[in-house]
């Protein structure tokens, strides 16, 4: 028997490089900066890049470059890098620009506490661009989800086109623990589809797909741009050709929503609670549901590791039998709303804490209690 | 190749407007230089110098306003063979100033084409980082309260290798965008010319006005000899080539097995420079060298060198959930600064719990077990405190034995540093 000892952060870097990530650039930001040293020590080894933007911006610019040109990049940041992002998020969201990034969520508003951990940009991930697309972001519990959700995240990034995030938390990032590195299954690659036809047109897709690759700088001359535009890649001002694009950014990811539902379940047969949480505080959940048990009060426990899309299905399905749901949140009440849209007619309580400090389980035992 | 215009996108620039020309002007630089469509990317942002992508058969990215050259590094590294050429207006290079003056410093083997025009053409002819202060422009009496930068200075300021300012209009503008592009590094041709569809409305500006502009600012010439340098990509390779070893995710093997493994927690309150961080992973190391789970967090000071320096370790038989700590089974209390930081806790603290307190610490009232421990006859300088400590619990066998302090000592040591810190905890054994 044999353990690793590694922070979440590395293990981001890890999975990375499990996942054939090849470019990376970034800039430091408490307490994103690991996942960037561990790449600098990582990438050159392997042949692969990794460079320091003149800020966050750059970096995303950056990383769109390389991404055009065939790379599979990674970006780590924080809040206040997220913010910085945003514009270039959009683009790469707009543009279909295959990249991951992880977001080492630390307490705010703003530059907020640099080396306190909140899941504080559950809405921002999801929101912070223009136009309202659809984004997938992915949040880990421990140091072993950092690893293989980073690869289950090229996966999917390369899948649809898309930035993915990986919500991750400074409690995650800069925490280090022992796991079993062998015994963790990774996902099997999955690499964008580069076109194979005749004539290329570098938006042209089915309508709830991706549109296959190639690179900038190939045999086959590609146009790549942040302006609306038509399958041709040239600006449009065509309704039916803009909505028809719209509607495809939308439906390659809302449509394979259920595909993309990552979820970890604790099923206690005879019990009427079930306790809903994501990342660290899922682990704190767990902690107060083992202690309920032991005085004969038992619950079950959903941990979401896909955040958005909402795995819609699975929280129906997992729901059904239950007559009422507790949320927990290290925020105030982020995700909570879309689990009520969802779960209409339920009773869906809640428990949030934004300050600075991880939720402990006797705080999410009165919640569950204190119905 | 004779052309590399796009015949189905012809330039759709107001009549006289300049970019006409240096679009003109471009494609005859690529012809000219025996240019290949697949292995050229032209780079725009946003404004009419934004439109230029669209007028060539080569490959194409267009971005967001002044970020243009971010994308191009992205391209460039990922792609060291491709021939990249950046347009931007005056208005990118204001709004990307932070990215103009990286790309100089760098030196990547990019090449910028400004098109200056003196101000925001597709906006409505607002004032820009380059419109002169006693200009009439649409942002009513704002330019004349600044001065226009000059972008020729500014490069060669930070670092670029190539620099000139030519006239849109002038016969040699294709044979200098040619000496430009053929420069191996950061190579940035500041063009100046007619925004007929908003400047030169109310303002008086003729190629023969850009041409006295030009001869009365300093004069560029190309080559920046004092700043010339290995290009960017190949210095960058060069160094990373050197970095030859993939540094593995460190694996700890079980040695051997704890006769009652339980669940510890364990805090250590120091200070900076005390080696708090080195003693928390000899404290893990030992755990999950015991066939333990551990996990350790550490709460410092952004200004590393002064202030609290504390560790909180959790092993645990059992997988570790919640990482907070509840009831900690032993306190080493080796500095005020990291007492502080954690005061709140002496208060709860079980009677169970072992409190190892240095001499000259002060705690505040609690229910524990307080050991005092003076280092100073023992001859143990601060850095060593965090580390003697562990000697002590090992003797007591609490958390760690002796057994498992040697083999992690073992572990993270070379075999001199290792010796060093076995002497250290001989004093206290």
């Amino acid at each position: 028997m044999a353990l690793a000892f590694m922070e979440g952060n590395e293990a981001v870097a890890r999975g990375a490089m499990a996942a054939g990530c090849n470019f990376f650039a970034g800039y430091p930001i408490t307490p994103a900066t690991t996942i960037f040293n561990n790449m600098l020590k990582m990438l050159p080894p392997k042949g692969g890049i990794c460079v320091q933007g003149e800020d966050e911006i750059a970096s995303m610019g950056y990383c769109i470059g390389a991404a055009m040109a065939g790379k599979k990049v990674l970006t780590a940041t924080s809040g206040p890098g997220i913010s910085l992002y945003s514009e270039h998020i959009s683009f790469a969201i707009g543009s279909e620009i295959p990249m991951v990034i992880a977001d080492v969520q630390r307490l705010g508003p703003s530059t907020g506490s640099a080396t306190r951990g909140a899941d504080s940009d559950i809405q921002f991930l999801r929101w912070g661009s223009t136009s309202g697309v659809p984004v997938i972001v992915l949040a880990p519990k421990d140091v072993r989800d950092c690893y293989w959700l980073t690869v289950q995240a090229f996966n999917y990034a390369e899948r649809f086109r898309c930035p993915v995030f990986i919500a991750s938390n400074k409690e995650i990032g800069m925490t280090k623990e022992s796991f079993d590195l062998d015994a963790v299954q990774l996902p099997e690659l999955m690499e964008r589809t580069q076109f194979k036809g005749e004539a290329f047109l570098p938006f042209e897709a089915e309508p709830d797909k991706a549109p296959p690759f190639l690179p900038i700088g190939g045999k086959t001359l590609v146009r790549q741009t942040s302006s609306t535009h038509g399958p041709d890649g040239y600006i449009t001002i065509d309704p039916n050709t803009i909505a028809d694009c719209q509607e495809r950014l939308r439906k390659k990811i809302h449509a394979h929503r259920e595909e993309i539902s990552l979820v970890e379940e604790n099923m206690v047969p005879g019990t009427d609670t079930l306790v809903i949480s994501y990342g660290i505080t899922s682990r704190a959940v767990e902690d107060a549901a083992a202690a309920l048990a032991e005085k004969g009060r038992p619950v079950s426990t959903l941990s979401l590791k896909t955040l958005w899309p909402v795995p819609e299905q699975v929280l129906i399905r997992a729901a059904e039998r239950f007559s009422r749901i507790v949320v927990i949140e290290m925020n105030l009440g982020q995700y909570v709303n879309d689990i009520r849209r969802i779960l209409q007619g339920k009773q869906v309580d809640f428990y949030g804490q934004m300050n600075g400090v991880l939720i402990p389980p006797v705080k999410i035992m009165e919640a569950i209690e204190n119905d | 190749m004779t052309s590399f215009l796009n015949k189905n996108r012809p330039p759709v620039f107001c009549p006289g407007c300049t970019h006409d020309r240096i679009t003109k002007g471009l494609d005859k630089t690529m012809v000219d230089l025996g240019f290949r469509a697949d292995n050229t990317v032209i780079v725009t942002d946003i404004g009419c110098s934004g439109l230029f992508d669209t007028f060539f058969n080569v490959h194409a990215l267009h971005g967001v306003h002044g970020r243009a050259l971010t994308y191009a590094a992205g391209l460039k590294l990922a792609d060291p063979s491709l021939n990249v050429i950046v347009t931007m207006g005056d208005g990118g290079l204001g709004i990307g100033g932070a990215h103009v003056l990286a790309a100089c410093r760098k030196n990547l083997d990019l090449t910028l084409i400004i098109l200056n025009n003196f101000n925001f053409g597709m906006t409505g002819g607002q004032y820009s980082a380059t419109t002169p202060t006693d200009a009439i422009v649409g942002s009513e009496f704002l330019n004349q309260a600044e001065i226009p930068i000059d972008i020729c200075r500014v490069a060669k300021a930070a670092g670029a290798t190539y620099v000139s300012r030519i006239s849109g209009h002038d016969a040699g503008l294709s044979d200098e965008l040619g000496r430009a592009i053929q420069h191996k590094g950061f190579s940035v041709v500041e063009t100046l010319g007619m925004c007929t569809g908003r400047y030169t409305k109310k303002n008086q500006l003729t190629p023969k006005v850009i041409d006295s502009m030009i001869e009365e600012m300093p004069r560029e010439g190309g080559v920046v000899e004092e700043n010339m340098r290995p290009e960017y990509g190949e210095r960058y390779r060069a160094l990373a080539e050197e970095k030859g070893k993939f540094p593995e995710p460190l694996i700890i093997e079980k040695t051997y097995e704890l006769k009652d493994p339980k669940r510890q927690e364990m805090v250590i309150l120091g200070s900076a420079g005390m080696r708090i961080v080195t003693a928390g992973d000899i404290v893990c190391y030992a755990g999950i060298a015991a066939g333990l789970n551990a996990s350790i967090k550490n709460d410092y000071n952004i200004t590393v060198l002064r202030g609290q320096s504390v560790s909180e370790i959790l092993l645990s038989p059992e997988k570790i959930t919640y990482t907070g700590l509840e009831s900690p089974a032993v306190v080493l209390a080796l500095s005020d600064e990291g007492v502080q930081r954690r005061q709140k806790i002496f208060a709860n603290l079980s009677a169970d719990t072992f409190v190892l307190k240095e001499a000259s610490v002060t705690i505040p009232d609690t229910p524990a077990q307080v050991e005092e421990i003076d280092f100073k006859p023992l001859k143990i300088r601060k850095p060593d405190w965090a580390l003697a400590s562990l000697g002590i619990l090992a003797k007591k066998e609490l958390v760690i034995t002796r057994d498992m302090l040697e083999s992690a000592l073992k572990s993270r040591f070379n075999d001199k540093v290792y010796n060093l810190a076995m002497e250290t905890i001989n004093k206290v054994a």
